[in-house]
């Protein structure tokens, strides 16, 4: 049999049973759709998630207090650990690995304007934040660099704080009172796209000495430190460890962790996560295989007569095999279609609902939708089409 | 041409073998026509079936032009099928969703004829069989007779040595039968081999050499040598 017949005859039987063969088609579709549409949603909240993380940059190391243990209990920080201060912070900056670091108090306090007041998270630091971080500012002036040591009554407030406390108002300038204390509002933030941890729009942002004050707590809770370059990072990680041990009699007391370890520990988790849903979907592909089975046994049944006709013509039992297993081919790649493109639809439209969310199928997971679909479609059609073949043509024939 | 030797072919029914085919020795020149007769039951469609190699023996050989097809896997069974014989059935087994052209196609396309010369021979075929007009009809627009000779044109489109025709006019009224049987006999006359299984005498003795089946083995050869 020359393909072009081979791939007629099949079609013609495909056709022949529309509404059977579109029940197949929809199985195989919705089978694909789904891998298509999980893995691409779960890819972009990974890409979404790690593009977060390294909009913080990589040359980023956090150090907070207290000694991980990284074997067995996992992060846990003693509690007896010697706090960290704004002059270990500043010790940091005599490494030439080290370029800039900006020290973290956070806290809570309320703030208040006239009648007006709430309660806010505060975050004591120094002018270098605003850039370590990637934050912009919508008015006015981030904190002023100096002295970090100097209590200085001016603070920076982000978008909500500026609209709950004074409305319409302009604010630079302004004075208000945050705990038992009176700063003027020197800047106010932009309201950042990206936003993991601290929400810059109801932040209230003081110098690092004042917060001090205010909150009453000599600790820092971090500080972030920039390396000169990412081939830094090592070193620098080294000499924080070393040098905040010499200030801390011998004692090995802060934890330091680089923002690449972070983004990479993400990326891990994100990743299986997409594997994970991407299996689950392939399930529903599996399904669709054993329907095809199903209804493929009921077509050869209700077609012996045929088959024992074609195998009196001349037809040996290849051909009829390969004949089932072309129409089985050919259900399962227009079913692997028209679930690629509603799948690709599908997330198309989440992108159009959450336009940060950078959608879109890896070409890993296409592919592999694609070909599970046509080989399920020929694996599951395998048995049938072989009992087709097998068929005794006396049989086949004499019943009518 | 045919030469079938100590032919034995058995069916289990229930927990016993019967025997539908019993040490069957038969030769058949070429150019022959055969009409093959016996009660319902007698094992003459098992012997159609075993000549038309549908069937295996389970006992004997069959040669066919010399070549021992019972020895052949089955794509070169088909391969004989496709290319030396011809079928005639009684329920005609037309594909009802194909017309009477594509009907008549179906062994050209299996044998893999390109669709130009497809169309050529398929025309002829029909034409031969007087049905020309009825090309484009699918099988439940033809009368019985039609639907007989779209058959006997499937089966002589591709030229076959031996043509076999299992109680061709056992679904037909008188009229048409007779027309049948009149196609079949000027296609001997073209130089065919015809067998025809029947338990109609009336179409059996039309045939010069006649042969008799009565529980799996040849109780009467008539006729022979002289066609």
């Amino acid at each position: 049999m020359r393909p072009p017949d081979l791939l007629q005859t099949a079609l013609r039987a495909l056709l022949r049973h529309r509404s059977r063969s579109a029940m197949m088609l929809l199985a195989m579709a919705i089978g694909v759709a789904a891998v298509v549409t999980l893995t691409s949603l779960s890819e972009a909240a990974r890409r979404y998630v790690t593009s977060e993380f390294a909009s913080l940059g990589t040359q980023l190391l956090i150090v907070s207090p207290g000694k991980a243990a990284t074997r067995g209990t996992g992060m846990f920080i003693h509690e007896t650990a010697r706090d960290l201060t704004l002059a270990d912070a500043l010790a940091l900056l005599r490494s030439p690995q080290i370029a800039r670091i900006a020290p973290l108090v956070l806290g809570q306090t309320v703030v208040s304007s006239g009648s007006r007041q709430r309660e806010v998270p505060v975050l004591g630091t120094t002018s270098e934040f605003l850039d370590l971080r990637r934050w912009t500012l919508a008015q006015g002036q981030f904190l002023p660099p100096g002295d970090p040591e100097r209590p200085e009554s001016v603070c920076v407030i982000g978008e909500k704080i500026r609209e709950e406390l004074f409305g319409p108002r302009p604010v630079l300038g302004e004075w208000l009172r945050a705990g038992d204390r009176r700063c003027r509002v020197t800047g106010i933030l932009a309201t950042q796209g990206r936003s993991i941890g601290l929400d810059a729009d109801e932040v209230l942002v003081l110098p690092v000495a004042t917060a001090q004050d205010l909150l009453d707590e000599r600790s820092l809770s971090r500080i972030l430190v920039e390396a000169r370059s990412r081939d830094a990072l090592p070193g620098a990680q080294q000499e924080i460890v070393d040098i905040v041990r010499g200030r801390h009699q011998g004692e090995e007391d802060v934890t330091v962790v680089s923002q690449a370890a972070v983004l990479e520990t993400f990326d891990r988790i994100l990743r299986s996560l997409t594997y994970t849903l991407a299996g689950i979907a392939a399930v529903s592909l599996a399904v669709a295989g054993i329907l095809i089975m199903n209804v493929m046994l009921v077509s050869v049944a209700q077609r012996t007569p045929e088959i024992g006709l074609l195998k009196a013509l001349g037809a040996p039992r290849r051909q009829i095999l390969s004949s089932f297993l072309v129409e089985a081919a050919l259900l399962s790649s227009a079913g692997g279609v028209l679930g690629l493109l509603a799948g690709w639809s599908g997330s198309a439209l989440v992108g159009r609902l959450y336009p940060n969310l950078p959608v879109g199928a890896p070409a890993w997971a296409v592919i592999a939708a694609f070909a599970t679909a046509i080989g399920t479609g020929i694996l599951f059609g395998a048995l049938p089409a072989r009992r087709a073949a097998r068929l005794d043509p006396v049989q086949a024939l004499s019943r009518r | 041409m045919i030469q079938l030797d100590g032919i034995c072919r058995t069916f289990r029914v229930g927990d016993q073998d019967v025997g539908a085919l019993r040490d069957i020795d038969l030769h058949i020149a070429s150019g022959e026509h055969v009409s093959i007769m016996g009660p319902s039951g007698s094992g003459k469609s098992t012997l159609l079936n075993i000549l038309g190699v549908l069937d295996r023996p389970d006992a004997g050989t069959y040669r066919i032009d010399g070549q021992d097809v019972t020895a052949l896997d089955d794509a070169a069974q088909a391969r004989v099928r496709r290319e030396r014989i011809g079928f005639v059935f009684q329920f005609f087994h037309l594909v009802p969703y194909l017309t009477a052209t594509e009907n008549v196609e179906l062994p050209l396309v299996l044998a893999g004829v390109a669709p130009a010369e497809r169309r050529d021979r398929v025309a002829a075929a029909l034409a031969a069989m007087g049905i020309a007009d009825r090309a484009h009809h699918r099988p439940e627009e033809l009368s019985g007779g039609q639907r007989q000779r779209v058959a006997i044109a499937r089966a002589t489109v591709t030229r076959p040595h031996v043509l076999l025709a299992d109680e061709p006019t056992g679904n037909l009224d008188r009229g048409s039968g007779s027309d049948v049987i009149k196609i079949l006999e000027g296609l001997h006359d073209s130089g065919l081999t015809l067998i025809v299984v029947t338990h109609d005498a009336e179409i059996g003795d039309r045939a010069p050499r006649r042969i008799r089946i009565v529980d799996g083995r040849i109780v009467q050869d008539a006729g022979g040598g002289g066609a």
